[in-house]
């Protein structure tokens, strides 16, 4: 199971900035999504990978599996979910504003 | 267990929040300035209860450390807790005259702004720290486009929130490998056992180390990732400018939180992971922003990259490493973050002055009451620079006496000192032009009124303050310095007698 999540992480990582370095902003935003999903999937095998053990101590368990890094990806969740509908509607209005999606436009444009 | 360190926390929450309630902008107004006040008197009160070298630690839920989240407020936070309380109240001042209403949520967003500050400053925890960073940057990107709408804005604020995100997203994968090898999040108890890292993990920690060295350099406008900065300082608000002028600071002060107690001299295998790295980019950034100064075309990107250039100064001095350093940078701090915003807000009254030529660095007709701003700008720029009397003198002097018998003090000084002279031309370029090379106006007109400067005016008196109190407060920063030396004691007081 190492293996297959190592892949898996590493695979959404190397897509994630694949997709961050493309030119608009629509593969940018989804490059941002990706590698935000790989960094949850990382953060949780922190916690070593258990099967079938509860987050808590208890008797006849037989061991537990450790609760923080799940508290560390519910947090790390919610905040790359605002952070992505955040991303999403400034990426909008800068298509609105600007009239077209490229985020590597040069400096000078638009310039008062 | 005293509750003072977490109020500066929830003061700009519950304001903020209580701000989306209120219906009319007065009301928002009268609680940002309330909020704001009350901010200042809370983090001199923690600056009192800590000068001695106390650390007031708050374990939320009563929850001890290491396995609940603290906050410690030891003068160190309280320091910075002050000098962004300052820095917040002038900046909200000048934003109550008229900037404050292109939106109606400037003001909670303000307040939110301040509560991942000083979250950032008080936190134990190094996974708080990216929940402050978290809130602050959010806030920050809201802030940073606040306004009339302007493509130029929005293109600065797209390349900010993309490039914080991806910065973000590696300090999670630097928390995430840190705790899987050692454990721990809470910073002293990782001083603690970064130092008795295991052979064989030493790299994936050092990797971790490095990562987050990466993202803190980030924040601060490290070269070469300062690139977002004049971009997105030069084209948002006045007010939200000079508010940023803080923001750098908080890159720095993690660097200065992780890298001294956690990896620093006492981390056994691990010790000044980051020593190699900080002081050559450091004068790096020094001298790019010294550069960008000279070459800018406006006045607000010229600010902006002084900016640039007192973060190369501010890490110079940490990237010393010795406790003369580390008291000069932090002396040297509030200073500049002061300099800063009130050249942020200088430039905007001198750019509103302007007419259609804003601050555009060309020759035009003067600014309505040129010898007031003249002035200031003289004084300002005089503390920008680093030229005696002014403190900012006082706190390059101090850098460059403790970089005597460094390794690196031919570097340091002539880059200091060349920097120092670069910004020197590039200020006395831009106040001949803007008010000996004016073209006189045809029929007077009047200047700006009292209240436009009383806030640029209080950040000067704040700087008048640190230049006649410098030997008292750099005893002080000294004094911090020592602290962050010598985690042992803070580690007691944090995980308790027997943990160490």
């Amino acid at each position: 199971m190492e293996a297959l999540m190592a892949v898996v992480i590493g695979t959404l990582t190397a897509l994630g900035v694949w997709l961050i370095l493309r030119e608009r902003t629509f593969p940018v935003v989804l490059g941002l999504t990706l590698l935000s999903y790989a960094v949850n999937l990382f953060l949780f095998g922190m916690g070593r990978l258990t099967m079938g053990r509860p987050p808590v101590i208890a008797a006849g368990a037989p061991g537990y599996a450790d609760p923080l890094p799940q508290a560390l990806v519910l947090t790390a969740i919610v905040i790359g979910f605002a952070m992505t509908a955040f991303v999403v509607t400034l990426a909008l209005k800068a298509r609105a504003e600007l009239g077209d999606d490229r985020v590597d436009a040069g400096e000078g444009d638009g310039e008062p | 267990m005293s509750h003072l360190p977490i109020a500066p926390i929830l003061v700009p929450l519950l304001a903020g929040a209580l701000m989306l309630l209120l219906p009319r902008q007065g009301l928002r107004r009268a609680l940002g300035i309330a909020a704001v006040v009350a901010q200042l008197g809370l983090a001199l009160a923690l600056l009192e209860r800590t000068a001695d070298g106390t650390s007031l630690v708050y374990a939320l839920g009563a929850w001890p450390a290491p396995f609940g989240i603290v906050l410690v407020a030891d003068r160190l936070a309280a320091w910075l807790l002050v000098t962004a309380a300052l820095v917040a109240l002038c900046a909200l001042l000048y934003a109550l005259r008229g900037e404050d209403d292109a939106g109606p949520h400037f003001h909670a967003l303000y307040q939110w702004q301040l509560l991942g500050l000083n979250g950032a400053f008080l936190t134990g925890d190094l996974f708080n720290l990216f929940v402050s960073f978290e809130i602050l940057l959010i806030a920050s990107y809201a802030l940073l486009l606040h306004g009339a709408p302007s493509p130029a804005r929005t293109r600065a604020g797209l390349h900010f929130v993309v490039v914080n995100l991806l910065g973000s997203s590696l300090f999670l994968i630097a928390v995430g490998t840190l705790y899987g090898v050692l454990g721990t999040l809470n910073m002293a108890d990782l001083a603690v056992k970064v130092a008795a890292t295991p052979p064989e993990s030493v790299g994936l920690v050092r990797a971790a180390g490095l990562l987050l060295f990466g993202v803190f350099a980030l924040k601060a406008a490290l070269l070469p990732l300062h690139l977002w900065l004049p971009a997105g300082y030069a084209r948002t608000g006045a007010p939200v400018a000079a508010l940023f002028a803080i923001m750098t600071k908080v890159g720095a002060y993690s660097i200065l939180r992780v890298f001294v107690p956690i990896f620093g001299p006492g981390a056994g295998p691990l010790a000044d992971l980051a020593q190699p790295w900080l002081l050559p980019l450091a004068l790096a950034t020094l001298a790019a922003g010294a550069l960008g100064a000279l070459a800018a075309t406006g006045l607000r990107r010229q600010v902006a990259y002084l900016v640039v250039a007192s973060v190369g100064s501010l890490l110079t001095a940490f990237g010393l490493g010795s406790a003369a350093g580390i008291a000069a940078g932090l002396y040297y701090l509030p200073h500049s973050t002061f300099a800063a915003a009130a050249l942020f807000l200088l430039a905007d009254i001198i750019a509103k002055g302007r007419g259609d030529l804003g601050d555009r660095l060309d020759p035009g007709p003067a600014v309505p009451g040129a010898v007031t701003l003249g002035a200031l700008f003289f004084v300002l720029a005089v503390a920008m620079v680093g030229l005696p009397p002014l403190s900012g003198f006082l706190g390059k002097a101090l850098t460059l006496k403790a970089a005597l018998g460094h390794a690196m003090l031919p570097w340091v000084i002539g880059v200091v000192l060349v920097a120092g002279l670069c910004a020197l031309i590039a200020l006395a370029r831009t106040g001949s032009l803007l008010f000996y090379r004016a073209e006189p106006w045809s029929e007077p007109a009047p200047g700006p009124n009292a209240w436009v400067l009383a806030p640029v005016l209080g950040l000067v008196a704040l700087i008048l303050g640190l230049t006649l109190f410098a030997g008292p407060l750099s005893d002080l920063t000294l004094a911090m310095a020592g602290d962050l030396l010598d985690p042992a004691a803070q580690g007691r007081a944090v995980l308790g007698q027997g943990a160490l």
